[in-house]
């Protein structure tokens, strides 16, 4: 709302725009923004949690949003026209994000959305894209298996995250029983299922493998811990691949640092631990352990050193962490601004017919690209956490990894792929050469 | 592939070793070992690892304690590597002589897990002679897991000259490893060995005798196999103990939650859905105080939590009198407002905590005297859990003597039994309902205090807590103090021993059902209260 207004004002100031701006303030909601302002500005939604449980995670992706269009603005905009943002809060509250969605698109008119990081909230809005035809960015890793029209995938796919962690912890580590722990919802039902065929696939036996799952907000983890400590004393090297999401993790890593379990006897490897959940932790105890993710804010590249600082600037935090879900927004909103020039218009049909192939550079130095099946390019780092609540890089993939949109290790989607651009289709079975059909 | 590219690089590693020899070599080993942690490679840091702690040099301990802890940098342009002492003085980590400074092109040497391990286990061949007995201990576990055939001359020295018993111990113990590993070892030490480790019966020994190699006779395999099979049996034991104490310091954790509860909703009637965010508030007081002891007395941080337990006392109580008495007090009677004024109000609490402190968790270290576990027997107990079971029967005993023996403690009683009655026997009757809610408020603001070390501090901590809280006191028998006491004890217990077999998710839905199913036979809890005051 605060963006709003700057904006209104911005303008050369003309009695009317003055007027509505006030009238703006006076109603003091964002819904109610100047309607004038449409004719000469883009107008931009972001939809992410700013209260309720998830205010943790995503309130951060809201304020990337806002530092990118800022940034964008001071380039001069996109086709001539200044960027406006449309922030609402769909408060952690599944059904309000479809909801809120509805307004930003009828009402606020708006020509893309950044927004969502449960795959519940996605879901909850998928049909509210589909049937206003409008864009979503998703910028948090996810469990993959769907491809969307009017949905881009930027976060990682399982095969861009679970799947490489396994493979350096298996390499690297020589690591021969696995523990999958995970919270109970479909992220981690999901991966782990991916996970366990991947890992018999190659040759781990199913006594070597313990599956886990526990409930949201899981703060006494005495038990599973010591059930841990039993199965990775069988005498061959074990690991955790944890799903655990959230706040259920600090009390996880505590148990682990007072019942002796230290990274050197059982790695772990997190796929929801960042640079942001552990700046509220004491990283003593988990001095390490590991993080499988596309982006670190530890990677040195003058890419990365250029947008920290100009982040810190921004949220006037020199402490302010960054962390890989902002980054996929970063990469998300930058392809968004090609493709509209690009397209040369901010209709959902031509950008999102734009979209794929559009290339953008990432935070490490390589370029990430828009795929048909709407995910995209990126690299995979493993991370080993440090005091200061960093991460130290301790391996990467040699090359970009594509984004798998349904995975090749689940029988039901081997067979399918996503390709928007030749078939059409976000499930096509290459074997019946069918679109919408389940895999065999 | 990568295999390939593995060997290829052993093949050049080895190359480049020839040609390092043939050259005449102005510096030793241990000088050259050192120059490569400047090569930022894992695997040369691993390779210069082993051979310092081989060279016999008197700087080889320092350098890789100085690893260790981080206080090793290298510069990769001079290839010159720096020793940070822990006084802070700055040395040339090969030559040992004194430098200014560490210049800022150079960086700290890089860990990663496995080059953590192989220093762990260097170390435990060089802090075998160490004076002191508990590193002595320390480095002769570090042996027994490893259990490397070079170790043994080293460990039977060790143990000759040894006098410590636990030491002792511990040497006999890491020799037995070794042992049993020995390729060459005749079978009677074998078996020999094998007595020894099944004396020790924890889960280390059961990893070392699970994970014996094939290739061994009869005899051997066989006392290995019944050793095996004691050590389970003695494990499932044991478990059961594990057990209890798990459910134990979940009951204390679960009682501390709803003691607060047990007065506000228990004594007072009042459904409390703000309850939890009393709690919550109590853990950021806990985060305040540690904050200013950070920044401003940093060598008072062990006494943080001391600290806090009072103020969080002062804070929640004041809270719970203001609300007591803006809202509550007009709803006395009716309890559906109140769940629904309650509610709205712990939403309004947990949002100006999140506009006023930010959504993202917020740090509350654990004191040095909370930190870690002991062993009891095959028990791991750790502190934090044991500090807060004898918090939590200290805050009840207290509460139960402040009701029991103070004269406010006795008008708060009549109240709730009789008002009317304690009314015209001259109690201010609403000054007591503001104290009453006050206490409860401030007991939760206390155990606030002591989840913090346990849970998140985050805007969102509350709300984990209040159907617990609800469960335990509904199941208890609403009014009764100890039937808070023995209902959180049991659930705690029952949820620790069906979590094993039945998963934490099914575990707790089990839980719920046990308790509908109770509540429907005893719709009063477990003590009921009789008399008058029910039908108030």
């Amino acid at each position: 709302m605060i963006t709003n207004l700057t904006h209104a004002i911005a303008k050369p100031i003309s009695r009317r725009s003055l007027m509505a701006a006030a009238t703006g303030l006076a109603l003091g909601l964002s819904a109610f923004s100047p309607a004038k302002a449409a004719d000469d500005t883009i107008k931009v939604g972001v939809l992410h949690s700013l209260s309720g449980t998830m205010a943790i995670s995503e309130t951060t992706l809201k304020d990337t949003v806002l530092f990118m269009i800022d940034q964008q603005n001071k380039k001069g905009g996109v086709n001539g026209k200044k960027l406006e943002a449309v922030v609402v809060d769909p408060a952690s509250n599944w059904p309000l994000f479809a909801e809120k969605a509805r307004e930003l698109i009828t009402k606020d008119k708006v020509a893309v959305v950044f927004g969502c990081w449960t795959s519940v909230s996605r879901k909850s809005v998928l049909p509210v894209f589909k049937e206003l035809n409008n864009i979503l960015f998703y910028p948090v890793q996810y469990e993959g298996e769907e491809s969307e029209r009017n949905v881009f995938y930027t976060g990682a796919a399982p095969n861009q995250q679970a799947i490489p962690a396994v493979d350096y912890l298996m390499k690297d580590e020589k690591v021969k029983r696995w523990v999958l722990a995970g919270t109970d919802y479909v992220y981690p039902r999901t991966t782990n299922k991916i996970l366990e065929a991947y890992l018999k696939s190659k040759g781990v036996k199913q006594e070597d493998i313990m599956i886990n799952y526990t409930p949201f907000g899981h703060s006494d983890w005495q038990t599973i811990v010591a059930d841990i400590k039993k199965f990775g004393s069988a005498g061959k090297k074990t690991a955790v691949v944890s799903t655990i999401n959230g706040d259920a993790n600090v009390p996880f890593y505590k148990e682990l640092g007072n019942q002796g379990i230290k990274a050197t006897d059982i790695p772990v490897v997190a796929f929801s631990v960042g640079e942001e959940e552990l700046a509220g932790i004491d990283t003593k105890p988990l001095l390490g352990h590991l993080a499988a993710w596309n982006y670190f804010q530890s990677i040195k590249n003058p890419e990365n050193e250029k947008f920290i600082k100009e982040w810190q600037a921004f949220t006037k935090n020199p402490k302010r962490v960054t962390n890989d879900p902002m980054e996929a927004t970063v990469i998300g909103f930058n392809m968004w601004v090609k493709a509209v020039e690009k397209a040369k218009s901010i209709e959902a049909d031509k950008v999102i017919d734009a979209l794929p192939g559009i290339e953008a550079k990432n935070l490490t130095g390589g370029t990430s690209k828009m795929l048909p099946n709407h995910h995209i390019t990126k690299p995979v780092f493993i991370g080993e956490i440090k005091a200061n609540g960093q991460f130290d890089v301790v391996w990467k993939t040699p090359a970009l990894v594509a984004g798998d949109a349904w995975s090749k290790e689940l029988d039901g989607s081997k067979d399918l792929i996503g390709d928007w651009v030749g078939k059409k289709c976000g499930n096509f079975n290459t074997k019946t050469n069918k679109c919408g059909g389940q895999g065999s | 592939m990568t295999d390939l590219l593995y060997r290829f690089r052993a093949i050049a590693l080895a190359f480049l070793l020839i040609v390092a020899t043939a050259i005449p070599a102005f510096a030793g080993p241990f000088e050259d070992a050192v120059a490569k942690f400047a090569n930022d490679d894992f695997s040369d840091s691993d390779e210069a690892v082993g051979i310092i702690a081989t060279s016999g040099n008197p700087q080889a301990f320092a350098v890789i304690t100085a690893l260790q802890e981080g206080r090793l940098s290298a510069d990769p342009d001079s290839k010159k590597v720096y020793l940070t002492g822990t006084d802070g003085k700055v040395t040339d980590a090969a030559t040992g002589e004194a430098v200014a400074e560490v210049p800022a092109s150079a960086a700290a040497v890089r860990l990663n897990n496995r080059l953590r391990r192989n220093i762990e286990s260097a170390l435990g061949g060089l802090t075998l002679m160490s004076p002191d007995p508990a590193k002595r201990i320390a480095s002769a576990q570090s042996v027994f897991k490893s259990h490397e055939t070079a170790m043994l001359p080293v460990i039977e020295a060790a143990l000759e000259k040894e006098t410590n018993k636990s030491a002792k111990q511990a040497f006999t113990e890491a020799r037995a490893a070794i042992l049993l590993y020995k390729e060459d070892a005749t079978e009677a030490e074998k078996i020999e060995s094998i007595a020894i480790i099944k004396g020790r019966g924890d889960q280390d020994a059961l990893a070392l005798l699970t994970s014996l190699p094939a290739d061994q006779t009869v005899g051997v395999a066989r006392s290995a196999a019944s050793a095996v099979t004691a050590i389970n049996s003695r494990q499932t034991l044991w478990s059961i103990g594990q057990n209890a104490w798990y459910g134990l310091s979940l009951g204390s954790v679960l009682l501390l939650a709803a003691i607060g509860l047990a007065i506000t909703f228990g004594v007072m009637g009042v459904i409390n859905m703000a309850h939890g965010e009393m709690v919550m508030i109590g853990a950021y007081v806990t985060f305040v105080v540690q904050d200013v002891i950070r920044t401003s007395y940093p060598g008072l941080f062990d006494y943080s939590l001391l600290m806090a337990v009072p103020l969080a006392f002062i804070v929640a109580g004041l809270l719970g009198i203001v609300i007591e008495r803006t809202i509550i007090r007009f709803l006395y009677g009716r309890p559906l407002e109140t769940l629904l004024a309650t509610w709205g109000l712990s939403l309004v609490l947990q949002q100006a905590v999140r506009t006023m402190f930010g959504p993202t968790n917020r740090e509350v270290g654990n004191p040095s005297w909370m930190s870690g576990a002991f062993e009891l027997g095959q028990l791991t107990i750790t502190y934090n859990r044991l500090w807060i079971l004898c918090f939590t029967l200290a805050v009840f005993a207290i509460l139960l003597a402040m009701l029991r023996y103070t004269s406010i403690g006795l008008e708060m009683r009549a109240v709730t039994q009789n008002r009317r009655m304690a009314a015209s026997m001259g109690i201010a009757t609403s000054r007591v309902d503001a104290l009453t809610f006050g206490l409860g408020s401030g007991i939760a603001g206390i155990a606030g205090v002591a989840l913090s070390q346990i849970d998140n501090v985050s805007p969102n901590l509350g709300q984990s807590y209040i159907i617990d809280s609800f469960m335990v006191v509904v199941f208890g028998g609403v009014g009764n103090l100890w039937g808070t006491l023995v209902g959180a004890f049991s659930l705690g217990i029952a949820n620790k021993f069906l979590e094993p077999v039945a998963g934490a998710v099914l575990g707790k839905i089990a839980i719920l059902v046990l308790i509908i199913l109770f509540i429907q036979k005893r719709p009063r809890g477990l003590f009921a209260l009789k008399g008058r005051a029910i039908e108030a």
